[in-house]
């Protein structure tokens, strides 16, 4: 009955099921369209950032997609909100090498905190976009990306 | 339960003697046995077709149509005998009907452009279905876009099928093409494409037909359907990938402009002016994938012995099954009940994104396709992101979808808990 794989964890499916952070925020300050073409994960990204202090006070997200799209998106939300957009960055940066088997957590150093949940992707070359579609589409709302994002 | 449908299959063809002659179904997937259930995709080659491209490499291989000398000429040879199986299977008159290209895709480029810059100018109308493959949408999107043309197309009822009373309302004297697939590759719809074409030659339009995912499976006859243009893939027919072609009547073929330009297509080149060939040579620029012809033609002779009538009843008896047993299991919702249907199952779990399906079938060693198919405006139509598909073929056992279905039960219990 079980799977022998770690892409689907309890935490995961959790996350899938009882997205956190899933609402529009009105008047976000930044706020970003990404896509993946080739198998339709859609969402947007919301975040109110404060310029001054250079940290992300809300983030959010909505939009459909994989159950791997989706608690993605919604552990980054809980995971980012309070941090400095500086350290997004970054841990967008570990995440990425983390899902594309360049970062082993186990070994390297890194500030994933629990989105080490996502290291089994690796695995998975087909899946790595629909866990970094989130990550893809803050860094375009950070950098103000009008037009939006696409993975292709 | 598969007691009946098993020994129905069996009596229609020998399956495990079948499967023997491809070698690929025995692989071990993630530690389970091979079932691949995505021949609407790609299709697995036999041994013979292994062993003849094999072959031809290690000792025939040789350009074709230019050299003078005898590994050429014997290449040649074989190349056109390719040709004329081709034109064989689809019931061409003439040989020279059949022009070789990379796949469906650049079959439908080719005649969309050709096609288009010699008969179709502003004001003039090309009919799609809302079932089409992007590769039979978006040239003729762009050839629109180019001439001023104007793209209609027939609506789809909730089984699946094309509204043909809607059809005949779009058909008028502005009718220059109507493109449409003979089989829909997101659903498995078998379309009446005879009806369509008879309806479309009384305005006086001609029409292609995009039989990538119908000359696998069963009988075509072109010229008793009587379309002006009918495409194809290799890789879906058992053959090589990067061949496929374009079947076309050679008085229209003889009218149209070439499309790819370039070495042998030429009759004769000065700097200032150049004529072309006759077709198909017109159509062929550059070395064609020589070897990829020789694979196509020996996919052809192992179909044709098989027999396609075969083929499709067998088929047709899994599509049935299959059916029957998606039908039994709560949560799964069928996308494409059209009563004429190929061995295509799109179907689509609340419970579960398609790519998060088809991830979890791998792992119980199953191949499936999760997405929109290249047929998003069908996706649209059936407000669905995507589906999961299950695509069968001859190869395939009534036991895999067995496999298949509890495969699908445990997912959407994993999913669900």
């Amino acid at each position: 009955m079980s799977y022998d794989n770690e892409l689907y964890q309890q935490v995961i499916l959790d996350h899938n099921r009882k997205p956190r952070n899933f609402h529009v925020i009105d008047n976000a300050s930044h706020n970003c369209h990404g896509v993946n073409p080739l198998c339709g994960d859609d969402i947007t990204v919301y975040l109110n950032v404060d310029e001054q202090a250079g940290k992300i006070d809300e983030v959010s997200f909505q939009g459909s997609g994989c159950a791997i799209c989706k608690a993605s998106s919604s552990l980054m939300t809980a995971f980012l909100k309070g941090k400095s957009v500086e350290d997004a960055r970054q841990i967008k940066d570990e995440f990425h090498k983390m899902i594309l088997g360049e970062m082993d957590p186990e070994k390297d150093e890194h500030h994933l905190g629990k989105l080490t949940l996502f290291m089994g992707i690796r695995e998975y070359p087909s899946r790595t976009k629909c866990a970094s579609l989130a990550w893809h589409t803050l860094v375009g709302a950070l950098d103000k990306k009008f037009d939006g994002i696409s993975t292709e | 339960m598969s007691e009946p449908i098993t020994s129905v299959a069996d009596n229609i063809l020998n399956v495990e003697n079948i499967r023997k002659d491809f070698p690929v179904l025995t692989q071990i997937v993630r530690g389970k046995p091979l079932i691949y259930l995505d021949n609407a995709a790609t299709t697995h080659k036999p041994s013979s077709v292994i062993e003849r491209i094999s072959k031809f490499d290690a000792e025939e291989y040789g350009t074709v149509r230019r050299g003078a000398y005898k590994l050429s000429e014997n290449a040649t040879q074989v190349y056109e005998e390719s040709r004329q199986k081709v034109a064989d299977f689809m019931g061409a008159e003439k040989k020279g009907e059949v022009v070789f290209t990379s796949g469906t895709t650049q079959a439908i480029n080719l005649v969309a452009h050709s096609f288009g810059k010699r008969f179709v100018n502003a004001g003039d109308e090309i009919i799609i279905s809302n079932i089409e493959h992007h590769a039979n949408t978006v040239p003729w999107q762009v050839l629109c876009e180019e001439r001023g043309a104007k793209l209609k197309v027939i609506p789809v009822n909730d089984a699946g099928e094309l509204m043909i009373e809607e059809y005949e309302k779009l058909l008028s004297s502005k009718t220059r093409m109507v493109a449409i697939n003979h089989v829909s590759n997101a659903l498995g719809t078998i379309n009446p494409i005879k009806e369509i074409i008879e309806k479309a030659h009384a305005v006086g339009a001609k029409v292609l037909v995009d039989g990538a995912q119908s000359i696998p499976h069963m009988k075509v006859d072109v010229q008793d359907i009587d379309c002006d243009f009918y495409t194809f893939s290799g890789h879906k027919m058992y053959a090589p990938s990067g061949i496929g072609g374009v079947y076309g009547k050679m008085d229209l073929w003889e009218e149209l402009p070439p499309y790819v330009t370039g070495g042998d297509m030429i009759m004769q080149v000065t700097l200032e002016k150049t004529t072309y060939a006759k077709p198909p040579a017109r159509f062929e620029a550059g070395t064609p994938p020589i070897t990829q012809v020789i694979g196509l033609g020996a996919a052809i002779d192992y179909l044709n012995a098989i027999g396609l009538d075969k083929i499709a009843d067998y088929e047709n008896t899994l599509l049935e099954y299959g059916t029957r047993l998606f039908n039994e299991i709560e949560g799964v919702r069928i996308i494409g009940n059209a009563h004429h249907k190929a061995s295509i199952i799109s179907f689509y779990i609340e419970a579960a994104h398609p790519h998060d399906v088809v991830t979890l079938l791998d792992q119980d060693g199953i191949s499936c396709r999760g997405g929109h198919h290249c047929a998003q405006p069908t996706m649209i139509r059936y407000g669905v992101p995507a589906t999961t598909r299950a695509s069968m073929a001859f190869y395939n056992k009534p036991e895999e979808l067995d496999a298949l279905a509890e495969s699908v039960k445990k997912c959407i219990r994993f999913f669900s808990a």
